[in-house]
């Protein structure tokens, strides 16, 4: 599998992050992560109303393969999370940019991020 | 992802096969291998239901030829090798002096003075050197075919069907008769090859052994004939939770230098009561060792965890008895696809180990609730 090119209106975190910095900001992991993983069958995520901060773990992305902590690209409180994601989360694996987000922050202020160009220089397919 | 170790990597004969099936290859034991083609579930769960074509040319291939080849191997081995019927095959153990695991493997007896044993990637070194030293003042060769020897294993339940659409020049009722772990000599593409009712899945399923050249061309036959059946190319990730369901040791893993067969619960591989033809104790490597473990309380067993949670255990975790009170230690573990909830082995201290017990495994500082239950996870309906 090769992973899609990192699309340019995100914003990213070394960490395999991606930002839709909205309001609120949308957060998931780029496909990058999401083919290493493999196939994705479990998703622990914050509740809504937790206080999250950037660079922090604040949840889990597990797969039959492997296991990989979640970073937090923002801080603010968490005021939504993809309970489609954690119901079936094999959507992260096939539409991580799209249906496959993860959850969406009130956002007070902003981490260490990267344009798609930055993302993908360090992320060659 | 790029991994700068990669190509330093050896290839496989079927390298150039995995990259046009887009294969996502990895490092592992000093090869480049495939880890998944598509999906790792989709994999696992093909083999599962119909079949899945594996290469395993990475896996080391040493033949044993000579007048004391039977008895070479009786001493080398932990196995009883020279009762291993002709065309027979046995999982056995190749074991240091102190008892300590060098290496798992299976034998064949290819013919009355001539075996063929089978080691694992990551051991192909040491095994060929024990083998080799073990064999000083012996009448017999210790040959290493492993560079030019490719295996591809077709496991499922359509792997019969598959093998015998294949159209290898064998006859098809020569190949149903085959036998769970027994081995048939054949021809492939003008050469000698070997096909085998062995595997590493828990399915029925057979393995080819033929010259590394020729393994494309039988990869892609495979593939042809089998894919209308539900053949489909499956990686080292899926072989992995195959294993683990099946619950068969892997060296690294539940098996290594520091422990014996014993401690994981495959005593009965190691062949005591073996005798030569003077009707004698065959002295082996390991035996005084074996002996003394064998009849000694032992200090952890190999268990199989039924994770009651959703995070899986992962090979080093701490098993708990209650907080801070570590009781084991898990050699394996992952979100069992076919059972759909997690699974892992472990060893742990005996009063632990009786089945139902309710453990804890501490996945990354927070207990997740296990229980005993017993090995394996997994077994094929026949």
């Amino acid at each position: 599998m090769t992973a899609v090119e990192p699309p340019v209106h995100l914003q990213y975190t070394v960490e395999h992050e991606w930002l839709d910095s909205g309001s609120p900001a949308t957060v998931g992991i780029t496909s990058v992560a999401a083919d290493a993983l493999g196939d994705i069958v479990y998703l622990e995520l914050p509740t809504v109303g937790d206080e999250v901060t950037a660079g922090a773990v604040i949840g889990e992305v597990e797969s039959t393969k492997s296991v990989s902590e979640l970073f937090s690209p923002v801080s603010g409180t968490v005021v939504e999370v993809n309970q489609a994601a954690v119901d079936d989360p094999s959507v992260v694996n096939s539409d991580p940019y799209g249906a496959g987000w993860l959850l969406r922050v009130d956002v007070t202020e902003t981490g260490t991020l990267l344009s798609a160009e930055e993302y993908a220089g360090l992320n060659p397919a | 992802m790029t991994d700068a170790t990669i190509t330093q990597d050896r290839r496989s004969p079927l390298h150039d096969e995995h990259v046009a099936l887009g294969a996502t290859l990895t490092s592992f034991a000093g090869w480049q291998m495939p880890l998944r083609y598509t999906s790792d579930l989709a994999e696992h769960t093909a083999v599962r239901t119909a079949a899945g074509l594996f290469d395993l040319s990475h896996m080391a291939e040493i033949v044993v030829t000579g007048p004391d080849a039977g008895a070479f191997l009786d001493g080398a081995l932990v196995g009883h090798a020279s009762a291993i019927r002709l065309l027979g095959a046995k999982y056995t153990m190749i074991c240091a002096p102190d008892g300590g695991v060098i290496d798992d493997l299976v034998v064949y007896h290819l013919a009355p003075e001539r075996y063929l044993v089978v080691a694992n990637a990551s051991n192909h070194d040491p095994v060929l050197a024990a083998l080799q030293e073990r064999a000083a003042g012996l009448d017999v060769v210790v040959d290493d075919q492993s560079a030019a020897t490719a295996l591809v294993a077709v496991q499922g339940p359509r792997a019969l069907e598959i093998v015998l659409a294949a159209g290898i020049e064998l006859a098809d009722d020569e190949v149903t008769a085959l036998k769970y772990y027994a081995c048939l000599p054949f021809t492939f593409a003008g050469r000698p090859a070997l096909l085998a009712r062995t595997g590493y899945t828990g399915e029925d399923g057979f393995e080819f052994y033929v010259a590394a050249d020729d393994a494309p061309v039988l990869w892609r036959r495979l593939l042809e004939v089998g894919a209308p059946l539900g053949l489909v190319p499956a990686g080292l990730s899926a072989r992995d939770s195959l294993r683990l369901e099946a619950g068969m040791p892997l060296y690294g893993n539940e098996l290594d230098r520091t422990t014996t067969p014993h401690d994981a619960g495959l005593g009965r591989v190691v062949a005591l009561g073996k005798t030569g033809a003077d009707g004698l104790p065959v002295p082996f490597v390991g035996r005084e060792a074996l002996e003394a473990r064998a009849a000694a309380e032992p200090t952890r067993v190999l268990v199989g965890l039924q994770g009651l949670g959703r995070r899986a255990a992962r090979h080093g975790y701490p098993v708990l008895a209650g907080p801070d009170q570590v009781v084991g230690t898990v050699t394996s573990g992952a979100p069992s696809p076919t059972l759909g909830h997690p699974i892992a082995m472990a060893y742990v201290h005996p009063s632990v180990a009786a089945e139902g017990t309710q453990l804890d495994v501490d996945v990354r500082g927070r207990p997740e609730p296990v229980r005993v239950v017993a090995l394996p996870f997994y077994r094929r309906p026949r």
